[in-house]
């Protein structure tokens, strides 16, 4: 028995709770967790799988084809799986967790939970995709109501929502371009596409996948995209331009319709990765500028989850010319019923399996019927508005500049550059982005090569509140003065994370890579195989 | 130029929380700007738009939009509400609830792409699930998850041509259609494809036709899925390798890896790639959105060297017994190298390999063993019990399937007719895959009664 408890008094003083530090006290869950495959002991189960009635017999397998061992996989029972997985996932800061606006070119913004109700509902998760269409009416209509949508937003045509993410759709709409050359007899003649280096990677890679040679042009002493560049690289080779913009330096090329208009003399078609078009919502569209063909990433502008990468969703939006072209089956709608229609003989074919990432394109069209026009336009303003807000604030923390474009605003997001605090300190932006973690926040340095000097990128989208920003710049600031005063803290960053700093060395050598835990087993540990 | 005025006004939402008005004015006061208008000042006036965009009515309430989706929903009858005999890609199995706990998960949902540390835990997932997946492939490289299996086959494809150097790709057991499209796509600037027809009787690789396709000498791989397109699991699988190395070329086969609790993995046989789709690992069908992709190897530097995709390695961290993860061999990557990397990478499907990671570690070698002989049984018994149906021919006598297989009506209707009848009935099932042959599925969710359900329906329908 303990003592009975004697009531002391507390003056108000004593009971106050003290102000909290201007910046969080994070610390990240670090369960030192296992691997999955210490975990378990021979024997336990984590489910049962059901016995089809013993009359019906086995089913003889040729011994050719006859698994010799059983595979090495744990054996754990049910919690002890749940757990290692929740562990897990406690050591990773999902969005909805974090202020998630240093994942810049991303598009972190908000995923409804609402949205993500429907695509669980058997109704959706449950459909399998050769069910007979009419008892698929509901899916199909929102699958076709989403490209009408993704057509007024766009302005073009027609729109396929099969590709898997967005480099699948800039994929898919290269495809069609070399399939509207081959059609006109011009493809062997056509064989280049042009790009900017601060357009996605994706837009240079998935051309050179599908057979062209790729020009990449960098920007002017004004820091826009250079137009005397694209003059130069432009000619009777071109089939395409495939630019994104506002570019990932959040500018946006206000040249457009010239360099559409140079392409098409030439006889190119012009592609449009709108990656970043979360500002420009119901500000200007592709086919305001004249594209023939654009993609949407549903999982960064209409609030897919990102899921740790992917699932995700690609939208193409095509001008009439490019329609034949379209990955197959289109659905289709006569006013009373939706059907698939696979027989499109100029289609690039199948760009996957079936019809789409579905339940992504559910959430998308779920988000935008929340918003509408006007809540659209809002988002796209809301989220210049928090960018150059965050701008204003991060370009008065010593160390960081804003390359290119000197004094015009950005669009939806900032590459900035460390340069100066890496002069003065020796320290890299992924220093800087290391430290972040400690904080409670990501950070992400910018795509290859680093044509800015220590970039960062930030896009902050309509999602966040003031204090949200306020809260992420002060974090920035507060690694600065890291910088400078404390470098130490910094270059050994991260503190408060799950792990502490990885030795990569091993990563890029053949004798040590350990892609897989039999792979460490053999070549690190030394054991010899099963 | 565009006034302040032209701007809709701010109004509220509880996704866009600085809509609220005065905050927005505040935060514009703070900036030095005018209006929102100043931050547009290099789109051009010419192709600003000038008017509202033509979107429905919003839904802006929950219950609003909840409403209308139910409505939507309700229009949809789903595998749960039927019974379904569909596959052909995209498979009915049992979906534990741990498995949709976790990735569902708010951490694992909305993360994206996060350094080793913040984000340890997805990185670890994805090594595991890379890691049991070798296990059960039996070798030591799986990437993290591509798109779907499509993609992962026309990568692998793609990846044997470098290697080779060569041109064409021979394909030997039946395929989907819809594959062979994307896979024809995918390779076309640097391979042409050749589909070696399989035995009509057997429905098995015609074993001389192949030899005869690759004494031409210019074969970057010969291809095999298994089980087939007719859901052939075929016994010369074997002697495809034998005779795709004896041409210098390289074996790649596309294996659904369910089957591989009881089955022999493709690297017993001979792979040099194994590639496919993990939708069966307890992935939604998702009305054929729960797709993704593996490709699987030894583990050899010329191997590694042609993969696109991310593959997560483990090293040690600062701290003594802390696992530390991060990319091997990045340098091979359009992150890296844009168009000097290999193919591209990006986005894809990794929740579906934490899915599918998941699904394994509940399973354990005894579960994907059981399941694997359940389906076994189960096709077989389908394929008799439907045999003794008057009017119905199941083609391609003792081959082993697994959970796809053909029936030929001979009755004189047709397999679209049927299809519509059986779903009259309440029983979806019957692709059709020619004017009186279709393709039916079995999987472990399936009873001994459901497939006698099914043949006694088919037996009014079928004549």
């Amino acid at each position: 028995m303990t003592a009975p408890h004697t009531p002391v008094s507390v003056s108000p003083e004593d009971a106050r709770i003290a102000d909290k530090p201007r910046l969080r006290r994070f610390q990240q869950a670090s369960w030192d967790e296992e691997l999955i495959f210490e975990l378990g002991s021979p024997g336990e189960r984590g489910v049962l799988v059901p016995a089809p009635d013993p009359s019906i017999g086995k089913a003889e397998i040729p011994p050719a084809l006859r698994r010799a061992e059983p595979p090495a996989l744990p054996e754990m029972s049910q919690q002890q799986v749940l757990r290692h997985y929740l562990r897990l996932s406690q050591e990773n800061l999902g969005a909805d967790l974090n202020i998630d606006v240093g994942q810049g070119t991303c598009t972190m913004k908000y995923s409804p939970k609402v949205n993500d109700q429907f695509v669980r509902d058997p109704r959706i998760a449950a459909l399998h995709p050769l069910q007979d269409e009419d008892t698929v009416q509901g899916v199909l209509g929102i699958i076709h109501s989403l490209e009408q949508l993704l057509k007024e937003i766009s302005g073009m045509d027609r729109v396929s929502l099969q590709p898997g993410a967005g480099s699948a759709a800039i994929y898919t709409n290269v495809a069609m371009i070399r399939a509207y050359f081959a059609a006109r007899g011009e493809l062997e003649q056509r064989d280049e596409v042009i790009t900017t280096i601060f357009s996605h990677p994706s837009n240079a890679a998935c051309a050179k996948t599908a057979g062209f040679k790729v020009i990449t042009l960098h920007p002017d002493a004004d820091g826009y995209p250079d137009i005397e560049a694209l003059k130069a690289a432009v000619g009777p080779r071109t089939a395409a331009l495939l630019v994104t913009n506002p570019e990932d330096t959040g500018i946006y090329n206000p040249r457009i319709e010239e360099f559409v208009r140079i392409v098409h003399e030439a006889g190119g078609l012009c592609s449009y990765d709108q990656a970043n078009a979360n500002g420009i919502l119901g500000i200007t569209r592709a086919r305001d500028a004249g594209f023939d063909l654009c993609h949407f990433n549903l999982h960064k502008t209409f609030s897919t989850p990102h899921a740790c990468g992917g699932p995700a969703a690609g939208a193409c939006a095509v001008s009439e010319d490019l329609a034949p072209y379209l990955p197959r089956p289109t659905v289709e709608f006569d006013g009373s019923a939706y059907r698939l229609d696979d027989d499109r003989p100029e289609s690039v074919g199948k760009m996957r399996p079936f019809y789409g990432v579905v339940p992504n394109l559910v959430r998308a069209y779920a988000w935008i019927m929340s918003l509408g026009a006007q809540g659209l336009r809002a988002a796209a303003e809301t989220a210049v508005l928090n960018n150059n807000y965050l701008l204003h604030k991060v370009r008065q923390i010593p160390g960081v500049s804003i390359p290119y474009a000197a004094g015009r605003p950005r669009v939806e997001q900032v590459r900035y550059s460390w340069e100066k605090l890496h002069e003065d300190t020796g320290l890299h932006s992924e220093d800087i982005g290391l430290r972040a973690a400690d904080f409670g926040t990501h950070y992400w340095t910018s795509h290859h090569p680093y044509v800015v000097p220590e970039p960062m990128t930030l896009e902050p989208t309509e999602s966040y509140t003031r204090a949200d920003l306020d809260e992420y710049a002060a974090i920035l600031a507060e690694i600065a003065r890291e910088a400078y005063e404390d470098p130490e803290t910094v270059r050994t960053a991260p503190h408060r994370s799950t792990i502490h700093r990885v030795r990569p060395e091993a990563l890029d050598s053949p004798a040590t890579w350990a892609v897989s835990w039999r792979a460490y087993r053999r070549k690190v540990l030394g054991e010899a195989g099963r | 130029m565009t006034s302040p005025q032209d701007s809709v006004p701010p109004y509220v939402h509880p996704y866009i929380p600085n809509a609220v008005p005065a905050v927005r004015q505040a935060m514009l006061e703070e900036i030095g700007a005018a209006s929102v208008e100043d931050f547009y000042a290099d789109i051009p006036g010419g192709i600003r738009l000038r008017r509202p965009l033509d979107l429905p009515a919003p839904l802006r309430s929950e219950a609003e939009l909840t409403r209308h989706m139910e409505e939507l929903l309700s229009r949809n009858t789903s595998t749960r509400q039927t019974l379904s005999f569909l596959g052909s890609g995209c498979y009915q199995h049992h979906v534990p609830a741990v498995v949709d706990e976790v990735v569902n998960r708010s951490e694992f949902l909305t993360a994206y792409a996060g350094e080793p540390y913040e984000d340890h835990g997805r990185f670890q997932a994805l090594w595991e699930y890379q890691s049991m997946m070798a296990e059960l492939l039996d070798v030591e490289i799986v990437n993290v998850p591509v798109y779907d299996g499509f993609q992962a086959s026309g990568t692998a494809l793609r990846m044997a041509g470098r290697i080779t150097g060569r041109r064409r790709v021979l394909v030997a057991t039946a395929i989907d259609a819809d594959k062979l499209s994307r896979i024809c796509d995918y390779v076309r600037p640097d391979h042409d494809v050749t589909v070696v027809p399989v035995d009509p009787d057997t429905g098995c690789a015609d074993l001389d036709a192949v030899r005869e396709a690759l004494a031409a000498g210019d074969t970057a791989a010969v291809y095999a899925d298994t089980p087939s397109a007719l859901g052939i699991v075929d016994e010369a699988l074997p002697r495809l390798a034998e005779l795709a190395h004896q041409a210098g070329a390289l074996f790649v086969v596309g294996c659904n890896p369910l089957t591989l609790g009881v089955l022999a993995p493709p690297s017993a046989y001979g792979a040099d790639i194994a590639c496919g789709d993990i939708q069966p690992l307890g992935l939604h069908q998702s009305f054929g959105g729960g797709n993704a992709g593996f490709i699987a190897t030894r583990d050899e530097e010329t191997l590694v060297a042609e993969y696109p995709s991310r593959l997560f390695g483990l090293v040690p961290t600062t701290v003594e017994g802390e696992y530390g993860f991060g990319d091997v061999a990045y340098e091979r990557t359009s992150f890296a190298l844009r168009e000097e990397g290999k193919e591209w990478v990006g986005t894809a499907a990794a929740l579906h390999g934490i899915g599918a990671g998941v699904y394994l570690a509940l399973m354990g070698p005894q579960g994907m063993r059981e399941i694997g002989d359940t389906i076994l049984a189960l096709t077989a018994y389908a394929r008799r019990r439907l045999a003794e149906v008057p009017g119905i021919e199941v083609p391609y006598g003792d081959a082993l399937h697994f959970a796809d297989f053909t029936v030929r009506y001979t009755g004189g209707r047709s397999a679209t007719e049927i299809r519509a009848d059986l779903k009259e009935r309440g029983i979806f099932g019957g692709v059709p895959t020619g004017g009186h042959e279709a393709t039916y599925c079995v999987t472990e969710v399936h009873t001994k009664a459901d497939i006698d359900r099914l043949a006694a329906t088919l037996e009014e329908i079928v004549k």
